[in-house]
Parts: C-alpha cells; sequence; structure tokens
C-alpha cells in the first residue's frame, strides 16, 4: 500500500514544476538524420543560460529543453546551423555559444595556440647542439 | 640573452596573476542579459490566454507610447513577490503587456485572482519561443519598450519597491 | 571532543611546520643538531595532520551535528559510506584531505627518502613546510572544518545527491594524492635550486616521488572521467569544464616532468626543463584549487563560492609560484650546462614531448582564463569544447606522433632515414587503418579518423622496443612505457570510437512499446517505484535485445528528500564491443515515458586506455625502486 502512494506521489510529481509539458521536439529526434546530426552537432555548442556551465545538449533544465526545440524545429525548416547560431547571439550575445567567433576580443585566444608553438619551436633552436 | 629568457616564466606569472586578481576584485555578473537593448523589438504573434485578454504581438506594442513587458508566470515565485510593484507601477499610469511563459488558463487566472490584474494584454508562450527571441533568460523579466517599439532596458529579476520610482521617471522621460 | 582534538592535532601540526622551516634553514647554515632533527620533525607532522583527517572523518561517521560542515553537509539517514566520503565532499573537508596529502608527501620523504645528498633533502624539507604553513593557515583562519554549531540542530542539509555514488570515495583521494603530491616535486626543485644540486643525483631520488603522484593523478582523472560519464546521464566524459581543466593542467606538466627527469637522470641534459616543470606542475595544482574555491569561473563542479577565501589562497600563489620562479631565474643559469644533443635524436623527440605538451597546457590554461580576460573589456564570453577541440587537438595528434617516434630514436643523434625504417611496421599499420576506415566507415569527422589512424600507428609503436629483446630479461622500465604508451593508443581509440560511431534515440514510450538503438531493439517492459534509506525512485524495466541476445535494465528516475532533487541513475550495459546507456526521464502526462539511449561503441577503451597508462606507471616505479643487477644503464 506503501508502494503503491510512493509510486502515485511520484507520477504527479514527475510532471514537474511547471504545468506544461516540456516542448515538442525537445527530447525528440528530428524524422531527417543528417539534419538531426547538424542540430545536435550545433546544440553541443550552444550554452544554457540557466545553468552552472553544460551545454544545452547536456542539460536537464527545461529552458534548455526548449532551446533544444527552437533549434530543431528552424534546421527543420531549412536554417543553417550558422543561422540558427547567429540569431541566438543577436538576442543573448557570445555568451550563448561555446565556440567564441573570432573577433577584435578573441583573436588573441585564437592566436594563442600559433603563438605557443611559435615560442616553443625558438625555445627549442637553443637546447640543440650546432651543427658543423 | 639566455639570461634574459629565464625570467620570461615570472613575467608570464604575474600577467596570469594581474588577470586573475582582475577576475576576483570586479567578480564577474553571472546575469545573463538580452542583446537586444537599444534595437527592435522582434516580429511575434501571440494568442490570448485568458478570456476576455486579448493576445499579443509586437505591432499592437509599436506606436502607443511607452509601455512594459513582463515576462512572468504563474508557478514562478519571484513573480509572486513582485505582483504589488507591478500594481503600483499600473495605478502610475504605465501600460504593463505580459508574456505568460509555458502556463494554463486556469493557473493564470488563479494568479490574477489572487494577486490583482496589472496588464493590458497576456500573450501564451507555451514553448518560450518568444521568449528565446527576445534574449531573455528566465521569469520574472521586464522589459522598457518606447514608443517606436524599441527596446531601452531589461529587469532581470522581481521589481523591488525601490526600484518603482526610478521605473516610472524612467518612462516619464521617453514620453 | 573529536572535533576539538581534530583541531588541536592541526594547530599542533602548524606549529611543527614553523619548526620544520626554521630547523631547515638553520641545518643549511650548517648546525648539526638541525640537520638530525629535521626528519623526524617532518614525520610527525605528517602524522599530526593524518590524525586531523581522521577526527572529522569520525565526526561525519557519527553524525556529530554540533559539527557545522556536518550539519552543512550530511545527513543520519545516508549510508555509511557516504557519511565518510562526504567528509571530503565540501570545501573545507577537501581542503583538509588537500593539506593531509602535503603534509603525508612530507612525511614520506623525510622517512623514506634516501638517496639525496643531505642538505638538499633538508631545503627540500624545508620547502615543503613553507608550502604547508601557507595552507594550514588557510585552513585554520578561512576554512575551519571543526567549527562548532550552536545550538545543534536535529539533522544535517544532506549531502547533494550526485556526490552520493561510490565515485566520491574513490576520486578525490586518488585525484589530491595526485596532485598534492607533486609538491613534493615542487619542493625538490626549490631545495635543489638552493643548495644549487641539479644533476643526475637529484633527479634519480625525485624520479620516484613524480612517478608516484603521477600515477595517482591519471588514476584520478580517469575515475573521475568514468564517474561524470554514467552520473550526469548523458554520456559525456569530458567537458573541458574549469575545473576538468584545473585537473588536466598538471597531469600535463607533471607528464613532462617525468619524461624530462629521465634525461636527466640517465643523459644528465634538461637540467632547467626539468627544474621548470617541477616548478610549473605544481604551481599548476594550486592554481587548479584557486579557480575552484574562488568563485571567479562558473562550473558544475565548483565548490563553494567565497572571493574573501580567493583572495586568500591568491595570495599564497603569488607567494609561492613567484618565488620559486624568482628562485628560478635567479640560480637555473649558474648551474652547469648538460650535455648537449642532435635535433633528431631521443633528447629532441623530448624535448618536443614537452614543448608540445607544454603548448597543450597554454592553451587549455588560456581558453580556461580568456572569459576573465573579455569580462575586463565588458564581454561575456564563453569558451568551451569547440575551442579546446580545435585549438588542442591537432597539438595533441603531433604529440601523438612524437610519442610514436620517441623510443624508436637513438640517443645524442640520430639519422631520419634510418628512424623511418625502424617504424615500417607503425606507419604500415596506420596506413591501413586509414585506409580501411576510409572505405568501410565513412562519413567520420576528420578528427576522429586521424585520431583512430595515429591510435593505430602509436599501439604498434609502442610495443616495438620490445622486438628483439629476450622478454623476460626486459627491464621492468621498459615495459612500464611499451604498457603506458600502449594505454595512451587505447585511450585515443575509445576516444575517436565515440565521437565517430555513436548512435542516439530521444523517444517517448508506452509500456509495452519498442524502439531501436544501433543493432539493438529496447522494449520497455514497465515501471515500478523503489524505495531506499534516503530515496524512492521510478524504475523502469528495460529488455535490451540483440541478436537474439536478450538482456534487462533498470534505468531509475531518484528524488531525494534531503537536499529536495531528482537525479536520473543511468543503466548501462558493458558488452565487448561498446556500452548501452539508458537513461528514464519524465513522464509526458499521457503514458508515455521519455528515454535516452544511446549504443556507444568500444568507449570503454578511454578509461581502459588511462587505467593501462597508470599500470605502465607502476611498472616503471616498482622498475626503478627496485635494486638493479646491472650496473651500466642500457636504455637504447
Amino acid at each position: 500500500m506503501k508502494r503503491l502512494a510512493i509510486f502515485t506521489l511520484l507520477l504527479a510529481s514527475a510532471a514537474g514544476g511547471q504545468t506544461v509539458a516540456p516542448a515538442a521536439l525537445a527530447d525528440t529526434q528530428l524524422a531527417n538524420p543528417a539534419q538531426e546530426a547538424s542540430a545536435k552537432a550545433l546544440m553541443e555548442t550552444l550554452r544554457c543560460v540557466v545553468c552552472q556551465g553544460q551545454s544545452i545538449a547536456d542539460s536537464d533544465a527545461t529552458m534548455a529543453g526548449d532551446m533544444r526545440a527552437l533549434v530543431r524545429q528552424r534546421i527543420r525548416a531549412g536554417e543553417t546551423p550558422g543561422a540558427v547560431k547567429a540569431w541566438l547571439i543577436e538576442r543573448y550575445g557570445t555568451y550563448i555559444t561555446y565556440d567564441p567567433p573570432l573577433d577584435a576580443v578573441t583573436w588573441p585566444l585564437w592566436a594563442a595556440p600559433v603563438v605557443l608553438i611559435a615560442i616553443g619551436g625558438w625555445i627549442a633552436r637553443g637546447s640543440f647542439r650546432r651543427r658543423r | 640573452m639566455r639570461r634574459h629568457l629565464l625570467w620570461l616564466p615570472l613575467a608570464g606569472f604575474l600577467a596570469l596573476l594581474a588577470i586573475v586578481a582582475g577576475g576576483l576584485w570586479r567578480p564577474v555578473d553571472p546575469t545573463v542579459r538580452s542583446a537586444l537593448i537599444g534595437q527592435h523589438l522582434p516580429d511575434f504573434t501571440l494568442p490570448p490566454l485568458v478570456p476576455g485578454k486579448p493576445g499579443l504581438s509586437s505591432a499592437t506594442m509599436r506606436g502607443q507610447g511607452p509601455r512594459l513587458l513582463n515576462i512572468f508566470a504563474s508557478w514562478c515565485v519571484p513573480c509572486i513577490v513582485e505582483a504589488p510593484q507591478l500594481m503600483r507601477l499600473r495605478a502610475a499610469g504605465i501600460p504593463i503587456d505580459a508574456i505568460a511563459i509555458r502556463d494554463t488558463t486556469p493557473a493564470v487566472q488563479s494568479f490574477l485572482r489572487r494577486l490583482g490584474d496589472p496588464y493590458a494584454r497576456i500573450g501564451d508562450d507555451r514553448a518560450s519561443a518568444v521568449q528565446l527571441s527576445l534574449g531573455s533568460s528566465g521569469v520574472p523579466e521586464t522589459f522598457l519598450i518606447d514608443g517606436d517599439g524599441r527596446v531601452v532596458r531589461q529587469y532581470v529579476g522581481d521589481i523591488r519597491p525601490d526600484q518603482v520610482a526610478v521605473i516610472v521617471a524612467e518612462v516619464k522621460a521617453l514620453r | 571532543m573529536l572535533a576539538e582534538a581534530g583541531l588541536a592535532a592541526l594547530w599542533l601540526a602548524a606549529a611543527l611546520a614553523v619548526l620544520q622551516l626554521l630547523l631547515a634553514a638553520l641545518a643549511l647554515r650548517r648546525s648539526e643538531e638541525a640537520l638530525a632533527a629535521v626528519r623526524p620533525v617532518a614525520i610527525v607532522q605528517g602524522a599530526l595532520v593524518i590524525a586531523a583527517m581522521a577526527m572529522l572523518v569520525a565526526v561525519f561517521w557519527r553524525s556529530d551535528m554540533s559539527v557545522a560542515l556536518v550539519a552543512a553537509n550530511s545527513h543520519s539517514a545516508k549510508p555509511w559510506l557516504y557519511k565518510v566520503a562526504g567528509a571530503w565532499g565540501n570545501h573545507e573537508g577537501s581542503m583538509l584531505l588537500w593539506v593531509m596529502i602535503l603534509g603525508l608527501a612530507g612525511g614520506a620523504v623525510a622517512w623514506l627518502e634516501r638517496r639525496l645528498d643531505e642538505r638538499t633533502l633538508v631545503a627540500t624539507l624545508g620547502a615543503q613546510a613553507l608550502i604547508a604553513l601557507g595552507f594550514y593557515a588557510f585552513l585554520l583562519f578561512a576554512s575551519n572544518p571543526f567549527a562548532r554549531l550552536d545550538p545543534a540542530p536535529p539533522d544535517g542539509a544532506g549531502l547533494n545527491p550526485l556526490l552520493q555514488d561510490p565515485g566520491l570515495a574513490f576520486h578525490p583521494p586518488t585525484l589530491y594524492a595526485g596532485y598534492v603530491g607533486l609538491s613534493v616535486a615542487f619542493s625538490f626543485a626549490v631545495g635543489a635550486l638552493v643548495t644549487r644540486d641539479v644533476g643526475r643525483d637529484f633527479a634519480r631520488a625525485m624520479r620516484p616521488w613524480v612517478l608516484g603522484a603521477w600515477i595517482f593523478l591519471t588514476l584520478g582523472i580517469t575515475a573521475g572521467s568514468y564517474w561524470a560519464y554514467y552520473e550526469l546521464g548523458w554520456g559525456g566524459w569530458w567537458f573541458w569544464d574549469p575545473v576538468e581543466n584545473a585537473s588536466l593542467m598538471p597531469w600535463l606538466a607533471a607528464t613532462a616532468l617525468l619524461h624530462s627527469v629521465t634525461v636527466l637522470a640517465t643523459r644528465d641534459g634538461l637540467r632547467a626543463w626539468t627544474v621548470m616543470l617541477a616548478v610549473v606542475a605544481f604551481s599548476m595544482s594550486m592554481l587548479g584549487t584557486f579557480l575552484v574555491r574562488s568563485g571567479i569561473l562558473t562550473s558544475v563542479h565548483a565548490f563553494a563560492v567565497d572571493p574573501r577565501r580567493g583572495a586568500f589562497i591568491l595570495v599564497l600563489l603569488a607567494l609561492y609560484i613567484g618565488g620559486a620562479l624568482a628562485l628560478f631565474a635567479a640560480r637555473v643559469g649558474t648551474v652547469r650546462q648538460g650535455t648537449m644533443f642532435d635535433p633528431v635524436s631521443r633528447e629532441g623527440g623530448l624535448v618536443a614531448n614537452n614543448l608540445l605538451l607544454s603548448v597543450i597546457l597554454g592553451i587549455v590554461l588560456i581558453g580556461t582564463l580568456y572569459p576573465l580576460v573579455a569580462a575586463g573589456f565588458g564581454v561575456q564570453l564563453s569558451v568551451g569544447p569547440p575551442f579546446f577541440n580545435k585549438a588542442a587537438g591537432p597539438v595533441a595528434l603531433a604529440l601523438v606522433v612524437v610519442m610514436a617516434a620517441g623510443p624508436l630514436l637513438r640517443w645524442r643523434r640520430d639519422a631520419v632515414q634510418a628512424v623511418v625504417v625502424r617504424a615500417t611496421w607503425p606507419i604500415a599499420i596506420a596506413a591501413f587503418a586509414f585506409a580501411g576506415l576510409v572505405v568501410f566507415a565513412m562519413p567520420i569527422g576528420v578528427l576522429p579518423l586521424l585520431g583512430l589512424t595515429l591510435a593505430a600507428g602509436l599501439a604498434m609503436a609502442s610495443v616495438a622496443p620490445l622486438w628483439g629483446r629476450n622478454l623476460r630479461r626486459t627491464p621492468l622500465f621498459i615495459w612500464g612505457m611499451v604498457v603506458a604508451h600502449l594505454g595512451i593508443a587505447v585511450s585515443l581509440a575509445g576516444m575517436a570510437c565515440d565521437a565517430a560511431f555513436t548512435t542516439e534515440r530521444l523517444i517517448a514510450l508506452r509500456p509495452g512499446e519498442a524502439t531501436r538503438v544501433g543493432p539493438f531493439r529496447v522494449t520497455l517492459d514497465g515501471l515500478s517505484p523503489r524505495v531506499a534509506d534516503n530515496w524512492s525512485a521510478v524504475q523502469a524495466r528495460l529488455t535490451v535485445e540483440r541478436d537474439g541476445t536478450k538482456r534487462v535494465l533498470f534505468p531509475q528516475s531518484r528524488t531525494f528528500t534531503d537536499p529536495p532533487t531528482t537525479t536520473s541513475e543511468s543503466a548501462i550495459a558493458t558488452l565487448a564491443d561498446g556500452q548501452l546507456y539508458t537513461v528514464l526521464g519524465a513522464a509526458d502526462g499521457q503514458g508515455r515515458w521519455q528515454l535516452r539511449l544511446w549504443w556507444k561503441p568500444f568507449v570503454t577503451l578511454i578509461w581502459l586506455g588511462g587505467m593501462l597508462v597508470a599500470l605502465g606507471g607502476a611498472l616503471s616505479l616498482i622498475g626503478r625502486l627496485r635494486p638493479r643487477r646491472r650496473t651500466a644503464e642500457a636504455w637504447a
């Protein structure tokens, strides 16, 4: 009897804090596998705005689900991932993407690997014996 | 020359220290704000949610003078806390439109009955699609829209009593 | 009573650290009595701080709610394992664990180290005491784990459900043993700089300590990755999260260090590199500790956010790292240059190894801190997997090539043509793998394709040093190198397979309905309730079937009461060729339940590889510690 009571309670609470079910396409895959793959790839680069550092592909938050639904809807309607990303950046700023666009503020970040390799190469030259 | 190279790691570390100390000194504001400030409202249309209250669209928000756009939900606790402030703003003559996020008619009706109804219009945003199109990241949030439909300011979180006078002044300045 | 005893032990340990430092200073000024006293003091200090940790575990075990930390983080209904492990599942407790490893490592060096020159050893112990002092001060003045709460509440707030897992018992202690264990390398380096004793003996003495810490760190990171993988419910095993990066950076430096220290021990080369890397490795550990506890970066893993504590640690960092780097710059120039070598040589390969590892470390560091820099310009940025994979991925692949070629190179000088001849089989296997993948497995991404190709080549190249050898007479440290490099190849293959071949199915099913994921047919048989000490759950019964073989899996959606949270407990079927990962989500109100299903071929290779790497390290360590029968070092 206790088990039944717990079970019913869990089923009731499983409906979640909101009074409405999660958006369609939040947790449903697109019928076209190529579209789903490109949507999935994009979702893994978008940041969940209500989480402590997760992508929307990795989050249980309802808002993350809504964003996944939005991404899938737009990809299904034929938009390119780049366009969807640009649309979101227009609204949330560069915070929303884990892939920082190359601009005046981020160029040192993207240049860093090259600069570091160059410094490394220069240091290495000092370690080697001079050829006759 | 090689001697000077040896001081490079220390120099690099001091630069790192400066960056990190800066991060401690001025803590990064974790609030995610909309990037639409200063731009026009994106086009949208939302059906009505409550009988007797019209739905909301970007067209109705243009050319009607400055107004507030309140993003709320009946299941959101801080929205209950800010309800009195919204009533005060309404009483001060500021029109307020609302977008209800992931909500149902009976829940919103009950909410308005209990806490008062300051809204001219309420739009039904079940999948929070319009919320995303505004760059909003949670409830409650309030946007100040000017007469041309431009987003002037965003208030993240519930409106506190001490903010009411400030908002009234800002709206007056836009008229 | 226990809490006060623990606090007293901590104060005593701190006092002994002061004493140890003073004695070390006196001993360096030629005081004979001081010289003899340093070791015992270090050992007793270590014992005291272990006692303090034991007291903390004891108060958690007894659920003593009058201790503030226990009241905030524990609950009497928890299973005993999580009561004990919960002692370090919070900021103060884990900081005490940190300091305990510091004291334990210092005491171990004092007790066991016999190969090092006595003056250098004393300088080392002095450095260790100096570091310990700062962190004792931090604990005692800013993060007291033994603070009392009056009046004591009837019960506690409970432990975060995500932490109520065997992983908590294993991951932090191993991880800390690793990266706080690197403090020994740091102290050795500082000690050797003080006494100007950077040479072969110094390297031989330091090597086992570096290996030991590195093995623990490898295990700790591998365990953490697997724990996140099965606990968080999305099948991800690395997110380039700031806290994850904080554990990776010391590992990168330590890997470079353990290669350098061997060159210094056997060939008397790479002196400056070795000392530099020893300083950098523990500096990264301390920096990581700061990043995780100061709140300047957001992370799922971060501890309590407190900028004041952050400022305290930052001052310690400035003093210790700044001091060590200044000492390095001032003294290393006067250390005699080691033997020189050609670019194409084993030493050259090891220099390339150090450089590439340092470049990856630099990329991870810059990427992790860049959001702070951008915030200084008023821009809110996020830097995540897309950046790190694109920036560090190619460098890591270049490193794999160096790793494959390195053991095939001769010391001092070698010819490129000769190396290529020796590398015939690895190159052939890699080409074969590449062709096979292109023909049978496309489309897969560029990085996974390269990853699998290079993994195949590396696997072949790592066993190459064993050819033509009498396997029973091969020194254990050669086996260690072979197994460790093979482990990297295995892990890389696992990562590439996960990126390339994972299939996903997200679907809402009614009991009785079925779906397909990869080669499996998955049926939702039904749901039932489950209850335990401090949680209740809805459990699904899934029948998964492939080629006639059936298995049953039970994923759960679990609700905890203290604190109130819902987590999903994934159910994973581990098979010979991969894992089937299943997660139960929420009901949609119409009788359907959300299921997330993944078929991940060969994903377990990732962590199996990690364990092989640690095993290789252990073999090397044993090989170096056992007395050697031969007097000449034959290592070619």
